[in-house]
C-alpha cells in the first residue's frame, strides 16, 4: 500500500511541486490549503506523513502542531515543518512544538524526497 | 427728482450693500479679520439702535414733545459710559459661553432651561411686531410723500400694498444676506460691515439735511436759535416722571433689544472693541441728534399744519425744491429701516430655530442617533422664521391702521423688550435667581405689558372693545387696561412701565427666593456672576468615568451632521493634533467634550448641544443633575472636585501617552526584525517553485505538455519576484527621498480616468459604480503625474477588491482649499475596523487573511511615500460610511519637498 502525505500548504505552486515529486516517488497525496479546516482531515485520513507550512491563513502551522502533539491519537505522527523564513529562531520554536524534521525553503528536490521516505521510514 | 427713479435707486443701493457684505464675508475667511473687527466697526455696528424711528421719528418726537426726543438717545449713553458694570460683564459671558442671543443667555444662566428660551423667544418675537412694522411704515411714507411730490403722471398704490412689497423685499433681503450659511458661532461679518456703511449713510444724510436747514434755509446758527426760542419748543416743560421712566426704558432696551444684544454680545469679537464704543457711541448718538430740533423748528415755520412732523426730514428739502438732498435723506431712512430690520429678523430668526424647531425636533426625533443633514434644518428654519417675523410686523402694520405716531411704536416694543431686564441683571449679578423666577417674572410682566400697552395699540384697529378702556373688563374698573389700581395720574406709557417692571420684578426676586436652585442651574450661575474669576465652571454633559465609553467617532458623525463635513473633521483633526496624536479621532478628554459642545451651542444652542452630547457621553446613566449634587453640597467644592478631576485625567492623560510612545519605541524595533523575516519570506516563497520545477525540468524526463505548465509557473514566479524587488526598490528610493520627480502640468480629470482604467481588470465580474464630480475634476496640477495617478490606481483597486457591498460604489470627492487640493475615494464596503485604521499605511499590512488577494501589502506604504513625496498626504478618514481616503496635495508642486532638507 502506497505511504501516504497530508500537505498543508497555501502556496499553490508549491503545493504543485510538492505533490508532483511525491507521486513520483510512489506516495499517495493529500492537500489543502489552510490551517482551519487541517485538524478534523487529518483525524480521518490518519496518514504516515505531515508537512506543514509554518505560515498559513487562518491558523498557523506552529498552533496546528501544539493541538495534535496533545492528542493521544496523533501525538506520533511524524511532521515535517516547513518555513520560508530559515531563522534559527523559528526552528527553534518548530522544534519545542514537537517537530520531528525542518525544512527551509527553497530546497533541493533530492533532499525534501529523502527527508520524507526517512521520517515515515522511522514510524 | 422723478419718483419712477426711486425704486431703481433703492434697489441699487441693496445691491450694493449686498456687495459689500459678500467681499466682507470672502476677505473675513481669507483671515482679513483684523479691520473687520476693529473697534470703529463695533461702534458703526451698534448705530442699528438709530433705526427709521430714530431718522425720522426723533424730529417729528421734538415737533409734538420738545427736547423730550433726548430721552432716547440719554439712556444709551448712561449704559455705554457705564460699560465697565455690566456691558463687560454680558460680553465676557457671551464670549465664555458662546451664547448665540438674549434667549441663550437666559435659557443658559437658568440652567440650560428649554422653557426660559422659548418664553423669552415668544416675547422677543412679540415686542419686535410693532417695530418692524414701524420700519415698514416709515419706508412707505417716505415713498408716500415722493409719489405726492412727483408730478410725473406716477402715483403710490395703496399704502398696504406698498409695504407689503416693502416687507416682501426685506424678507427676501434678509434670508439672502443672514442664512447663505450657518456660522459655527453665530458671527455674521457681512453683515456687520453692511451695517457699517449704512450707518455711516444714515450719519451723512442726516448731517447734510441739517446743514442744509441751518445755513441754506435759515441765516445760520444765531437766526435758528432766534427761531427756535420763538416757537412752541421753547415753551414746553419738562415732565419729570416721562423723563426719568424713558431714559430708564430705552437704557434697558439697549441691552435687552434682541438686535442689540446680538451686535453688542454675539458679533463681538474683542472685548476691548467696548472700551472704545463707550465714548464713540454717544458721540454718533449726539451727533445723530444734534440737528433734530433746528429741523424740528424750520419745518413747522415753514410746512402747512397738516404736514406729518415725522416726514419733515425729507419734506423740507423736497419743498425747497432739493430733490438731490431730499433722495439722499430718503436714503438714509432707508438705511436706518433696513439695517433694522436684517440684525432684528436674523437674531429672532436664530432664536426661534434654536429654542423652538430644534427642541421639538429634538423631542419628536425617533431615535437618539442624529440623521440627516441637521445643517439645512436649522438653516430652512431661519428662513421661515425671517419670513414669519416679518409678516407679523405686516400684519400689525395692517391692525394698527398705520396711523400711530413713530415715537409712540417704537417705545411699545422698548417697554416688551424691557421685561427681560430684571431676569438678565439676575442672571448676572444674582447667584440666588432661579429658574422659576425668572419664568414667573417674565411672564406676569409680559402679561402687564400686553394688557396695558401692546393691546390697546390695536384700539383704533378695534381689536379690544372700546369700553373696556373707559369701564374695565367684566366692569371691574380697577382692572381698565390704562388705570391698574385705580392709578390714573400717569400717562398710558409711564404707567405701563411701572406696573409691568415693578410686578414683573417682585415676582422675579419673590419666588426665587422661595425656590431652590437646580444644580445646574447653580453651576451656571457661579459661571455667570463670577465670570471674571472663574475661566469654567460650566456643568458637564458628561462624568470624567464616562469618557472611557464615548466613542470618538460616533461624536465626529454627530459633529458632520451639525456642522458639516469640513468644519467638523478640521476641528477634530487640530484637536488630535493638539493632543500629540495623528489622523482625525481626538482622545475624548473633559477639554475636547466641552470644547465640542460649546462649538455644537454656536450652531443649535446651548441647551440642545447639551442635550445630544449628554446623550451620546453619558448614555442611559445617571442624570448629569445628579451627579453633580452627588458630588457635592456647595459649588465652591464642586469648582475644586473639578479641578482635581481634570488635573487628575490630565496626569492619566499623559501616562496613557507615555505608555503608548513606549509601545510604539518597542514595535518599531519588533517591525525592523518582522522587516527583515517579511523580506526573507516574500523572497523565499517564489523561489522554492522555482528550484523545485527547474529541477524537475533539469532531469528532463517530463512529458512535453506538462514541462510547458511548470516553465509557465517558472515564469510567473519570476515576475513575481522581480515585481517584489521594484516595489521594496520604490519604497527605498521613495523613503530616502532621492527619488527623481517628473513635475508638470496635468489634468486631474485625466489621471483619475487613467487611474480609472489602469484598475479596471480587477475583479472585473462586478459592476462597481463609480460617482464622479467632474466640474470639480476640472483641474490643472503641477505634480509628477506618473507618481499620482500610481496612487490613484492603488486606492481604486483596493477598492475594486475589498470593498464587500452587495452593490459596490465608490465616490471620487475633489475639492480645491486655496493652493491645496483634496481628493477623497470613499466606497460602501464595511470599510476599516478602527483598530486597524493606524496600521493600513505600513508596510506588509494584509488586512484580509486572504493572501492570494494581494500582493506584498506594500500598496498603501507606497502610497503613503508617493504623497509625502508629492508635497502632500493621504490619511484614512473615519466615519464616512465605508472604506474612505483622502489624498491632499498642493495644487502647484515647484519643487521637491525635500529638496532643501538634504
Amino acid at each position: 500500500m502506497a505511504r501516504h502525505a497530508m500537505l498543508i500548504e497555501d502556496e499553490p505552486n508549491i503545493t504543485e511541486a510538492i505533490r508532483f515529486l511525491l507521486t513520483r516517488d510512489g506516495w499517495q497525496v493529500t492537500a489543502l490549503a489552510d490551517g482551519l479546516t487541517a485538524e478534523a482531515a487529518l483525524r480521518d485520513a490518519r496518514p504516515d506523513l505531515l508537512i506543514l507550512d509554518t505560515m498559513l491563513p487562518g491558523r498557523s502551522g506552529l498552533e496546528i502542531l501544539v493541538s495534535l502533539r496533545a492528542d493521544p491519537a496523533t501525538a506520533d505522527l511524524p511532521v515535517m515543518m516547513l518555513t520560508a523564513r530559515g531563522q534559527g529562531r523559528d526552528r527553534e520554536a518548530a522544534e519545542r512544538a514537537g517537530a520531528d524534521f525542518f525544512m527551509a525553503k527553497p530546497f533541493s528536490n533530492a533532499e525534501f524526497v529523502a527527508a520524507a521516505r526517512a521520517l515515515a521510514g522511522e514510524a | 427728482m422723478p419718483i419712477n427713479l426711486l425704486v431703481p435707486v433703492c434697489l441699487t443701493y441693496v445691491a450694493f450693500l449686498f456687495l459689500v457684505a459678500f467681499l466682507a464675508d470672502r476677505r473675513a475667511r481669507r483671515g482679513g479679520r483684523r479691520w473687520l473687527g476693529s473697534p470703529l466697526v463695533y461702534t458703526l455696528s451698534l448705530s442699528i439702535y438709530c433705526t427709521a424711528w430714530t431718522f425720522y421719528g426723533a424730529v417729528g418726537y421734538a415737533a409734538r414733545s420738545g427736547l423730550e426726543f433726548l430721552t432716547i438717545y440719554l439712556g444709551p449713553t448712561l449704559v455705554f459710559v457705564g460699560w465697565w458694570w455690566i456691558l463687560r460683564k454680558l460680553v465676557r459671558i457671551g464670549r465664555q459661553q458662546r451664547v448665540t442671543s438674549i434667549a441663550d443667555m437666559i435659557s443658559s444662566r437658568y440652567g440650560k432651561s428649554s422653557l426660559l428660551g422659548v418664553i423669552v423667544t415668544l416675547i422677543s418675537v412679540a415686542a419686535a411686531t410693532p417695530y418692524i412694522a414701524l420700519q415698514l411704515q416709515s419706508v412707505t411714507l417716505s415713498f408716500a410723500v415722493f409719489a405726492e411730490a412727483g408730478s410725473f403722471g406716477w402715483t403710490l398704490p395703496d399704502t398696504n400694498a406698498t409695504a407689503l412689497w416693502v416687507a416682501g423685499g426685506l424678507a427676501l433681503f434678509t434670508i439672502l444676506f443672514g442664512t447663505r450659511n450657518l456660522d459655527a458661532n453665530e458671527q455674521h461679518t457681512g453683515v456687520v460691515i453692511a451695517i457699517a456703511v449704512e450707518a455711516v449713510v444714515k450719519l451723512v444724510a442726516l448731517i447734510a439735511v441739517g446743514v442744509f436747514v441751518i445755513w441754506f434755509v435759515a441765516d445760520g446758527p444765531g437766526d435758528v436759535a432766534a427761531r427756535i426760542n420763538a416757537s412752541r419748543i421753547a415753551e414746553w416743560d419738562l415732565v419729570p416722571s416721562r423723563w426719568a421712566g424713558v431714559i430708564a426704558l430705552s437704557a434697558a432696551a439697549v441691552i435687552t433689544l434682541p438686535r442689540m444684544f446680538q451686535v453688542i454680545v454675539v458679533e463681538c469679537g474683542d472685548e476691548r472693541n467696548l472700551a472704545t464704543a463707550s465714548w464713540a457711541f454717544p458721540l454718533y448718538l449726539a451727533a445723530m441728534s444734534v440737528f433734530v430740533v433746528p429741523i424740528a423748528v424750520i419745518g413747522m415755520q415753514i410746512l402747512p399744519e397738516s404736514a406729518n412732523p415725522d416726514l419733515y426730514v425729507l419734506t423740507v428739502p423736497l419743498s425747497q425744491g432739493q430733490g438731490g438732498l431730499a433722495m439722499l435723506a430718503f436714503l438714509g431712512g432707508f438705511s436706518s429701516a433696513t439695517s433694522m430690520v436684517i440684525v432684528a429678523s436674523i437674531a429672532l430668526a436664530t432664536m426661534v430655530s434654536n429654542h423652538v424647531v430644534m427642541p421639538l425636533w429634538l423631542s419628536l426625533r425617533p431615535t437618539r442617533e442624529v440623521t440627516g443633514d441637521v445643517r439645512r434644518l436649522v438653516l430652512n428654519a431661519r428662513r421661515f422664521s425671517i419670513a414669519g417675523v416679518l409678516g407679523l410686523g405686516y400684519l400689525y402694520f395692517t391692525l394698527s391702521g398705520g396711523s400711530e405716531a413713530l415715537a409712540a411704536i417704537g417705545l411699545i416694543s422698548f417697554v416688551g423688550v424691557a421685561q427681560m431686564l430684571p431676569p438678565m441683571l439676575g442672571a448676572i449679578f444674582w447667584r440666588g435667581a432661579t429658574r422659576l423666577g425668572a419664568a414667573a417674572g417674565l411672564c406676569l410682566g409680559t402679561a402687564v405689558w400686553a394688557y396695558t400697552l401692546f393691546l390697546p395699540s390695536f384700539a383704533s384697529g378695534g381689536v379690544l372693545p372700546a369700553d373696556l378702556f373707559s369701564h374695565g373688563p367684566f366692569g371691574l374698573s380697577w382692572l381698565r387696561p390704562q388705570a391698574l389700581f385705580g392709578v390714573s395720574r400717569f400717562d398710558p406709557l409711564i404707567h405701563s412701565i411701572f406696573w409691568s417692571l415693578t410686578l414683573n420684578t417682585a415676582a422675579f426676586t419673590l419666588v426665587s427666593l422661595f425656590t431652590f436652585p437646580a444644580p445646574v442651574e447653580r453651576a451656571q450661575g457661579l459661571a455667570f456672576v463670577n465670570v471674571f474669576d472663574t475661566e469654567r465652571a460650566g456643568p458637564r454633559a458628561w462624568e470624567s468615568r464616562d469618557l472611557e465609553q464615548v466613542e470618538t467617532e460616533e461624536l465626529l458623525i454627530l459633529a458632520q451632521r451639525i456642522l458639516g463635513d469640513e468644519a467638523a473633521l478640521g476641528f477634530f483633526e487640530t484637536s488630535a493634533q493638539g493632543q500629540g496624536k495623528a489622523g482625525y479621532l481626538p482622545d475624548p478628554t473633559p477639554d475636547f467634550l466641552e470644547e465640542l459642545e460649546r462649538k455644537l451651542a454656536g450652531s443649535v444652542g446651548a441647551a440642545a448641544a447639551h442635550a445630544m452630547i449628554a446623550e451620546l457621553a453619558g448614555r442611559s446613566r445617571v442624570t448629569v443633575a445628579d451627579l453633580i449634587r452627588v458630588a457635592d453640597e456647595t459649588a465652591q467644592i464642586m469648582e475644586y472636585s473639578s479641578t482635581l478631576e481634570s488635573q487628575r485625567a490630565e496626569m492619566e492623560r499623559t501616562a496613557r501617552q507615555l505608555r503608548e510612545a513606549n509601545e510604539k519605541l518597542m514595535q518599531l524595533s519588533i517591525q525592523k526584525d518582522a522587516f527583515l523575516s517579511q523580506i526573507s519570506h516574500e523572497l523565499r516563497t517564489p523561489m522554492t517553485s522555482i528550484r523545485a520545477f527547474s529541477e524537475i525540468l533539469m532531469e528532463g524526463d517530463v512529458p512535453p505538455e506538462m514541462a510547458a505548465a511548470q516553465a509557465r509557473i517558472i515564469h510567473d514566479e519570476a515576475i513575481r519576484l522581480t515585481r517584489l524587488l521594484d516595489d521594496l526598490l520604490d519604497l527605498s528610493v521613495l523613503e530616502n527621498g532621492t527619488v527623481q520627480l517628473d513635475l508638470r502640468l496635468a489634468s486631474l480629470n485625466e489621471l483619475i480616468d487613467k487611474g480609472l482604467r489602469a484598475a479596471g481588470q480587477i475583479r472585473p465580474d462586478r459592476i462597481f459604480v463609480v460617482w464622479r464630480d467632474l466640474p470639480s475634476e476640472a483641474l490643472f496640477l503641477r505634480t509628477d503625474p506618473d507618481r499620482l495617478a500610481q496612487v490613484f490606481i492603488n486606492l481604486i483597486s483596493n477598492s475594486r477588491k475589498y470593498c464587500d457591498a452587495l452593490r459596490p460604489e465608490l465616490r471620487i470627492n475633489v475639492k480645491q482649499r486655496g493652493a491645496r487640493v483634496i481628493v477623497d475615494f470613499i466606497d460602501n464596503g464595511s470599510g476599516i475596523a478602527k483598530e486597524k485604521q493606524h496600521i493600513v499605511f505600513e508596510k506588509f499590512t494584509r488586512l484580509t487573511d486572504q493572501n492570494r488577494a494581494g500582493g506584498a501589502g506594500l500598496g498603501l506604504a507606497i502610497c503613503r511615500e508617493i504623497m509625502a513625496n508629492l508635497g502632500g498626504a493621504i490619511a484614512y478618514l473615519p466615519a464616512q460610511g465605508g472604506a474612505a481616503f483622502r489624498v491632499t496635495l498642493p495644487l502647484r508642486l515647484e519643487k521637491h519637498p525635500f529638496a532643501d532638507g538634504a
